[in-house]
């Protein structure tokens, strides 16, 4: 009998060990969250405190004298990261639409891993391939684009001329490529979301294809839409290897896009290993810039998208 | 009752009838093919740059290439990236040991314990905002707490690549348990087992290969990141065995660091290391996608 309740007893112990080992782990994601933001914050408070909000609102960025003005950096990741939605955007919807309302069923699976496939090619892979073979060969197509688009007043110096296949286009170009599969796949689940009913309805009022999909399907998918367009901006923005490797490394505010620039995590990469002391609490404090822009960006996205699809599909 | 049109106006409405018909399928079948093109807009890069890495690594590729030590000076010509394969897999399999663990357990908590609670929606959340905290962040967050301490060493490296995969794992492991029917929970539990053992028992190994492909994929991802080991682990030429002393490097370190040298023998070594890292990751993401489709649960 009491051999019988130790045994009880034992068991106990260990259901409930496992049960605080699992919340354990659960708390680590949030202790390491917590744990990132307030000790790169502490680190970086030198600089932050040094240069005030010139830190984000000016461009001279001069180690050697102590200056940390960050605008550039920031504007070159806004603009890449643009550049990168742009192109992106309507191909990874299109993507999207396909593999969900045209291709056939069996084709699905294919068509989403060869996208995938894209998400396996490491980041550094990309930049290598930009920086070896894209760029040096993209510099005439630049500079053709620069002869025909550039006389247009205002275009125009969106397209001025290209000096080096190293500039803020082809980093975006390479971003866009690098966060079609992550966009994709969010859109397709958001347009998976959309009742069979309501394409059904759709084709039986003699809709076409497209007007189906304009009817039903991309109002359902708005809102889990922008949220998946959100999450491949701060994927964009986040990006470092490739970026370091083509953005062209210099802090540079221009409306040129074929201009060299600098992106805040590309800026960290490359000058890392060469900083001490207030330079490094600037570079930190270009990562606790990066830290928060790219959290923001993602917990609305998160929201947008898990409220999109709640809305559409009810709770789960 | 209704006056019945002309038949001259009659025949006008036919005809446009007809041709907004023809409008609309003309519209329709545009869009369905800027769809279709969209698709092979995307292999045009990935058959790009997978046809200049196979091509250019495959002619660098040799055992030598696999084995030896890097060459100290990159102008040299030759083989050597043994350390950096040797680094690569010693932090990735570290790391792997740390995260994957923990990720489960986590997982296990969202799906099992947390039961819609406050707590357990804050995890999920936050884990899926982790997904995206860039891994130079990481590298910097680890380098300021661990390796400001302990050096540089592949460790340090491992730590990093631990943070960036853990949520990863948790979501993916997550979604997992989600498929495994409840019925095999409630019989477990009409047989007298605790939770404990309901999971570790039951609900764990149903869910194992949609679990372990998951973790797979999460590993591949984590192989091919730069930045942090750029930060805390360094760089070395020769094997390195020891995680915890000394400076180590990794195949994407190697392949950043030769990328940008004006020397042929530097990028060509760069090729050959980017090569072989995405076979590693193709290998992990093939292997993770069969388990997937002969054992895992389907949606």
């Amino acid at each position: 009998m009491n051999e019988n309740l130790n045994f009880h007893r034992r068991g106990e112990l260990a259901d409930s060990a496992f049960r605080y080992a699992t919340v354990a782990a659960g708390g680590i994601v949030l202790i390491s969250l917590s744990a990132i933001a307030i000790t790169m914050t502490k680190r970086a408070w030198p600089a932050f405190d040094k240069m005030g909000l010139d830190f984000f609102t000016t461009s001279r960025w001069a180690p050697n004298d102590n200056v940390f003005g960050a605008k550039a950096f920031i504007f070159g990741t806004l603009m890449a990261a643009a550049i990168a939605l742009v192109i992106a955007v309507p191909v990874s919807i299109g993507i999207a639409l396909f593999t969900t309302q045209v291709a056939p069923t069996k084709w699905r699976r294919p068509i989403v891993y060869l996208v995938d496939l894209l998400a396996v090619v490491p980041s550094v892979v990309f930049g290598l391939w930009g920086v070896l073979v894209f760029a040096p060969s993209a510099t005439g197509f630049y500079n053709t684009l620069h002869d025909v688009l550039g006389p247009i007043p205002g275009l125009g110096d969106l397209f001025g001329e290209a000096s080096s296949g190293r500039n803020i286009f082809t980093a975006g170009l390479i971003l866009s490529v690098m966060i079609t599969p992550i966009v994709s796949s969010l859109a397709r689940e958001v347009i998976d979301t959309c009742p069979e009913s309501d394409r059904e309805a759709a084709f039986a009022l003699g809709a076409t294809r497209w007007e189906m999909i304009r009817g039903s399907v991309l109002p359902h998918a708005k809102g889990g839409l922008v949220g998946a367009v959100m999450l491949g901006l701060g994927r964009a923005m986040g990006e470092t290897i490739a970026v370091a490797l083509v953005i062209g490394s210099s802090a540079n505010i221009s409306a040129n896009l074929f201009s060299s620039g600098d992106a805040l995590p590309a800026v960290i990469a490359n000058q890392w290993g060469e900083a001490e002391g207030d330079y490094r609490a600037a570079l930190i404090g270009l990562a606790v810039t990066l830290f928060a822009i790219t959290i923001l960006i993602n917990v609305a996205a998160n929201t947008i998208v898990s409220r999109s699809i709640v809305k559409t599909q009810g709770a789960r | 009752m209704a006056a019945v049109a002309a038949p001259a106006t009659r025949a006008r409405e036919i005809t446009n009838f007809a041709a907004t018909r023809d409008r609309r399928a003309f519209v329709s079948t545009l869009m369905t093919s800027l769809m279709a093109l969209s698709v092979l807009a995307v292999l045009v890069p990935l058959g790009a740059v997978l046809y200049t890495v196979v091509s250019k690594g495959a002619s660098v590729l040799s055992i030598d290439f696999l084995t030896k030590d890097i060459p100290v000076v990159s102008r040299s010509v030759g083989p050597g990236m043994g350390p950096a394969i040797f680094g690569t897999l010693l932090i990735t399999a570290i790391a792997s040991v740390m995260a994957l663990p923990v990720g489960i357990l986590g997982a296990i908590y969202l799906n099992e314990y947390s039961a819609g609670g406050r707590l357990g929606k804050l995890v999920r959340f936050l884990a899926t905002v982790m997904t995206g905290v860039p891994s130079v962040v990481m590298g910097l967050f680890v380098y300021i707490t661990y390796t400001l301490r302990y050096k540089q060493n592949a460790f340090g490296g491992s730590l990093a690549l631990a943070f960036l995969m853990l949520p990863i794992i948790i979501r993916s492991t997550e979604e997992m348990l989600k498929l495994v029917p409840n019925n095999l929970r409630e019989a477990s539990a009409a047989l007298g087992c605790r939770k404990s053992r309901t999971i570790l028992g039951v609900v764990l190994p149903a869910a194992l290969p949609g679990v372990v492909s998951g973790c797979l994929l999460a590993i591949a991802r984590a192989a091919g990141e730069t930045a942090p080991i750029l930060f805390v682990v360094g760089a070395a030429n020769a094997v390195n065995s020891n995680p915890f002393k000394g400076v180590n490097t990794a195949l994407s370190a190697q392949i950043f660091a030769n990328a940008t040298q004006p020397f042929v023998g530097a990028q060509q070594r760069a090729w050959g290391a980017a090569l072989t890292l995405l076979t590693l990751a193709f290998l992990a993401t093939m292997i993770a996608r069969m388990i997937t489709a002969r054992f895992a649960f389907k949606r």
